[in-house]
């Protein structure tokens, strides 16, 4: 029987060993990378695709960037168009013709010259019809360029892009486009290898591999090293980028860990140098014992309930602005959000590229309290069930909650709350079979455009079932005119009009609190949270 | 008919016919301290959830959905006895509300998967042949459909509707009841004394409920009191897709979701849902050890 | 037994059918496509992205397409992942969970048969209820908590391991951990039950009668009828511990097969569901049939119906 039983002896030995293994400061894999010229990067989740004219996310825009470049790219502080591929371009006075002067140094990760024509056979590959790229209204401000996207016309000649040399490109506009260089910065317009496309499978193939390691080639100043599904993209130092003597970091490597959580654990393990997205729920925690980990820096994103005005008594102005001014804003970012976020009092976020709106929310409840009586609900009474619709998140859950109770504080009102898988939320908006939605919006490009746009009666995603003549005129005054006065001018009474009517209300301005290693240097906050690949650099005593 | 004084064991057959049976099992169960223990709690915290809205206008103080953003979470004091969630709810008032929920859903829901896996995996081992090929087939079928989808389908058709939170749970969780019923029977309806109670011409049926299943006792009620945790988990996942309680309205299992997300910012927004299901889970298997050896067929030989 | 097999292998090939037209038609029939985005595309646009993968057809055109790609073992093509395969995917990051599942298993079968067989032997002992608190508080304890706290004790404060990732072999043993102690829980549960049912019955009273030992009545005589309950459990949970976790994977970092059978899903990549869930089907029969044949060798006096 004896001889059977393990000795506690064994047992302690093999304790005492667990326990040694785990003494001793273990090298983290950030300490690791850092000696390595390695930037970890928890980037939130696996990339769907590599190729920029499918790829249309915000993850794989992180990946993108550090392997193409396009013309211009975007300053690291401000955003603003720099000389990329273009080391300088030319306008014409009346706005309309735009001449790029490529770099003659600007090569392919194969070693060949990045030329003019790499940039036609893009721009021609992206519009195409059968390649769906979703993110082909980006060229659309070039003539003709929507009416071959919609397949109206099928002769590319007619497009008004314009190879003059090998390194000479021209593009024609159909009307002034003074933020044309700051869509530019976006990944449609980055070129892609032709030849190498060509060679793995039809050139408006989405499902064409040319993406995966062993195939790729850019003009970025990374080259994509490994790429492993849900494991890790890997890209290294692309010695025949033209600028590759000022690019400091040797490789990026992008973990793709969908849970925030794990990500999270993983930054404070020190097995990344950042996380991409923003961590929310532990700001506090951040703030109370890591101050110096932390970065809070605005963004252009703006979050709102969308409002189904075909519904009664929604399709009220009155009873949608009483919504409006009744909601806490200054609650629900300190509170609910943290105190992270800034109370949005409009749709576009304060500061868009110059713009600040004048019309605004008033947070007024008496006065909601008077309206909400005009509409014919004194004091809440008779006021039918609304529904609020959010897609499932803790975070959209906290902020759904909150509204309701200060709806029902307020005006004594019933909203009821209810929460869908994403793509049936998705649906439901989509055939505005909703009554009130919690959406939000992040920029495309620096300019109020890309926030005001939205609303006119054609926008796709627009969703609110909400007409109004007057805004779509002044959104077309402002889009056909090159001067930056009067398009402001313009963008203010469409946002007035908004902001009366009210199929949307405004919650908050979002705020990006951002993890970053001190070990991190060279890295700058933006608007459009571009990391900045080319001034980055680790300095491993720091950390 | 007539007792079977030579079957081995006859006890199940005696039992049904004695009038002494229950009362014999009953005075078991009260013999078991801590089967009663178990009974006492299931029975105080359904009771104390029951009667939530009234605990919570004249005890408590709070109601489940009254939120102070001023205050946001505050770790358990004397005003809230439990602490408060980030929008400055009341927890306890939050738990007593979730309660009723989760403990309906854990026992009902528990309670239609035992009747439909036992009786389908009973008749599926019992009968055997075509018939046992076909209902195991069936079983296969089902643990493969993609869920999620099912769940989403659940919601667009028919809405948001309690009853469907035990057609989507009772869906999946009858399952592998089934499989363990049907593998205990094929192997219980080999022995002697069912052979025997064959040979006396008992009709199946009978054979089936009142010899085989009783003997099946032990395992059922094991996998019925691992089925409720499992049942009030699951419901926080079928809340993630839109079906079962909304918000503000909560339960256990969303509560101890919730709270795993900021369990280290906010401790106490798990533990006291985790302790809550803890509890119960722990009271439930206490019951349900002593209803098994009260029901034992062989006690009562000794 | 080889007809028994043969027979249930010719059982399949219906059963997979069923599965894959039910299938078919409740995943098209959820609302929003691959394609519902949160930018919307424009109409035209997304006319062309359902054109490339087939779903502008009328739905039994799509669905005769899709059986016959089945029939010849091709998945089709990931609408979520445009460049990859379901046949590549899966075959990607199958190993990787079939890895973490056995070594789940091991987990649970060493954990569980000997927390079970000990409460069993010594019912109504400290080695009886500590055993068994601690698998209810396991089963109290889901994945979505167990893994966190682990993750918190050994990797960020100990600083055993990494908190996440999937590089090293130390990496393994907090999602092994936290996987298996799960299913351990429910096999200690029901092994002990299972265990006293037959310990009581009267042929092992009579071996207990005739002075065998205590070991040699539970390995010679209990253990056979004891080990059915877990049997028949395992069959289902094999089959769902080697395609992966969802839970477990996400927390931890892992690429492997289980975090697509909920993604998929969640993005109406209707080839990877299918995949997913035909791969899945497969192993949930093959491990029922593995059971049922591990029930007869347990008890001789069946014989393979």
């Amino acid at each position: 029987m004896t001889a059977r039983r393990p000795s506690l002896a064994g047992i302690f030995l093999c304790w005492g060993l667990l326990l040694l293994c785990g003494c001793g400061h273990r090298q983290t894999l950030v300490e690791i990378a850092n000696r390595a010229g390695q930037y970890r990067v928890g980037n939130a989740g696996e990339p769907s695709d590599l190729d920029p004219h499918v790829a249309i996310g915000q993850l794989e825009h992180d990946i993108m960037l550090s392997l193409f470049e396009g013309l211009v790219y975007a300053d690291a502080k401000d955003c603003s168009p720099r000389p990329g591929v273009a080391e300088s371009w030319d306008i014409s006075p009346d706005g309309l013709i735009y001449t790029f002067h490529l770099r003659h140094n600007a090569r392919w990760s194969n070693g060949e010259t990045v030329t003019a024509h790499d940039f036609y056979e893009s721009y021609r590959r992206i519009l195409t019809p059968s390649v769906a790229a979703q993110y082909s209204y980006m060229l659309y401000p070039v003539t003709n360029a929507e009416a071959f996207n919609l397949g109206k016309i099928t002769n590319f000649d007619e497009v008004g892009f314009n190879v003059i040399d090998d390194h000479t490109l021209q593009l024609k506009l159909h009307s002034p486009t003074p933020y044309l260089l700051a869509m530019m910065i976006h990944d449609s317009w980055y070129p892609v290898p032709i030849s190498t496309i060509k060679k793995y499978g039809a050139i408006d193939d989405r499902s064409n591999p040319w993406t995966r390691p062993e195939h790729f080639v850019g003009n970025g100043p990374f080259v994509l090293k490994e790429w492993r599904m849900n494991s890790h993209v890997l890209v290294v130092k692309n010695p025949t980028y033209w600028d590759a003597e000022h690019i400091k970091l040797n490789s990026i490597y992008f973990d793709p860990d969908e849970s925030l959580d794990t990500e999270e654990r993983m930054f404070r393990s020190g097995q990344l140098h950042t996380i991409r997205r923003p961590m929310q729920s532990k700001v506090p925690f951040y703030r109370k014992y890591k101050p110096q980990l932390i970065n809070i820096y605005p963004e252009l994103t703006t979050w709102f309930f969308k409002i189904n005005v075909t519904r009664p008594p929604l399709n009220d102005k009155r009873v949608r602005q009483a919504l409006a001014m009744t909601l806490d804003r200054r609650g629900i970012t300190e509170t609910v959000r943290l105190g992270v976020d800034i109370p949005a009092l409009c749709l576009t976020p304060p500061g868009t590229a110059g713009y600040t709106s004048t019309a605004r929310v008033r947070e007024d409840p008496t006065a909601a309290k008077r309206l909400l009586a005009e509409a014919g609900y004194p004091d809440g009474k008779n006021f039918p069930t609304v529904t609020l619709l959010y897609s499932t998140s803790q975070g959209n859950k906290a902020i759904s909650e909150a509204a309701q109770e200060m709806w029902r504080k307020n005006l004594n009102i019933h909203v009821a709350l209810h929460n869908d898988e994403w793509k049936v939320y998705l649906d439901a908006m989509r055939n505005t079979n909703y009554d009130i939605g919690y959406a939000g919006w992040g920029a495309d490009y620096a300019d109020p455009s890309t926030f005001l746009d939205l609303f006119q009666t054609e926008s796709g995603n627009n969703e609110t079932g909400w007409a109004n003549a007057a805004y779509d005129r002044f959104c077309h005054a402002a889009a056909s005119t090159g001067d930056q006065a009067a398009r402001f001018a313009a963008f203010q009474k469409a946002e007035a009009v908004l902001m009366d009517e009210m199929p949307i209300i405004p919650i908050y301005v979002f705020t990006n609190p951002r993890l970053i290693q001190p070990c991190v240097k060279g890295w700058y906050p933006n608007l459009l949270d571009n990391p900045n690949y080319r001034s980055i650099y680790l300095v491993p005593e720091t950390n | 008919m007539m007792p079977t004084p030579t079957l081995e064991p006859a006890a199940p057959i005696d039992g049904e016919k004695s009038p002494s049976f229950w009362q014999d099992a009953r005075h078991r169960l009260w013999q078991n301290k801590l089967a009663l223990f178990g009974l006492i709690v299931v029975t105080a915290l359904s009771l104390v959830c029951f009667l939530a809205p009234l605990l919570c206008a004249h005890v408590i103080g709070f109601s489940y959905e009254e939120q102070s953003l001023a205050l946001g979470p505050v770790p358990p004091n004397r005003v809230h006895w439990l602490g408060t969630d980030p929008l400055g709810r009341d927890l306890l008032a939050r738990l007593l509300y979730g309660g009723r929920i989760s403990l309906m859903l854990g026992l009902c829901a528990t309670a239609v998967s035992l009747v439909i896996g036992v009786t389908y995996g009973a008749v599926s081992g019992f009968v055997g042949g075509k018939t046992d090929m076909v209902l195991m087939r069936m079983v296969d079928i089902l643990y493969a459909l993609p869920f999620t989808i099912f769940v989403v389908l659940l919601t667009v058709f028919f809405g948001q509707n309690i009853i469907l939170l035990f057609v989507a749970i009772g869906a999946v969780q009858w399952l592998t009841m089934a499989r363990i019923v049907r593998g205990q029977v094929m192997a219980i309806k080999q022995q002697e004394f069912i052979e025997a109670a064959r040979a006396l011409g008992l009709r199946r049926r009978r054979i089936l409920f009142r010899h085989i299943i009783p003997n099946l006792l032990g395992p059922i009620i094991v996998y019925a009191t691992l089925t409720v945790p499992e049942v009030m988990l699951l419901e926080a996942f079928l809340s993630f897709l839109g079906l079962g309680v909304q918000a503000p309205h909560s339960s256990w299992g969303v509560l101890i979701k919730e709270g795993a997300e900021v369990m280290e910012e906010y401790p106490w927004l798990l533990t006291y849902p985790a302790a809550a299901m803890a509890l119960t889970l722990f009271s439930l298997n206490f019951l349900g050890d002593g209803l098994r050896d009260a029901l034992d067929v062989h006690a009562s030989k000794d | 037994m080889l007809r028994f097999v043969a027979r249930r292998f010719l059982e399949t090939v219906p059963v997979l059918l069923i599965i894959a037209t039910v299938t078919f038609f409740m995943m098209h029939l959820a609302p929003g496509g691959p394609f519902d985005l949160e930018k919307q595309p424009s109409k035209e646009i997304k006319a062309r992205m359902e054109a490339h993968y087939g779903l502008d057809k009328p739905l039994w055109q799509q669905y005769l397409l899709q059986m016959k790609h089945l029939l010849v073992g091709d998945l089709g093509p990931s609408s979520k992942y445009p460049s990859r395969s379901v046949n590549e995917i899966i075959a990607d990051a199958f190993p990787v969970s079939l890895e973490l599942g056995c070594e789940a298993m091991a987990v649970a079968l060493f954990l569980g048969l000997l927390a079970g067989m000990l409460a069993a032997l010594k019912q109504n002992t400290f080695l009886d209820h500590a055993p068994m608190s601690l698998a209810m508080l396991g089963l109290c304890v889901p994945t979505f908590v167990m893994g966190p706290l682990l993750i918190s004790a050994f990797a960020l404060h100990l600083d055993w391991c990494n908190a996440a990732g999937w590089y090293f072999a130390r990496d393994r043993v907090l999602p092994a951990l936290t996987l298996g102690a799960y299913y351990a829980a429910y096999i200690a549960r029901l092994a002990r039950g299972g265990l006293l049912e037959v310990l009581r019955q009267d042929f092992i009273r009579t071996a207990q009668a005739k002075g065998a030992g205590q070991e040699r009545i539970l390995f010679r005589h209990a253990l056979r009828g004891g080990m059915l309950p877990v049997v028949s459990f395992l069959g289902p949970a094999i089959a769902g511990l080697l395609t992966g976790s969802f839970v477990v994977e996400t927390i931890f970092g892992i690429p492997g097969l289980g975090r697509f059978f909920v993604t998929a899903a969640f993005n109406r990549d209707y080839c990877m569901i299918m995949g997913s869930v035909l791969f899945y089907a497969a192993f949930v029969i093959g491990m029922n049939l593995v059971v049922d044949i591990v029930l007869v060798w347990l008890n001789p006096k069946l014989r393979f119906e």
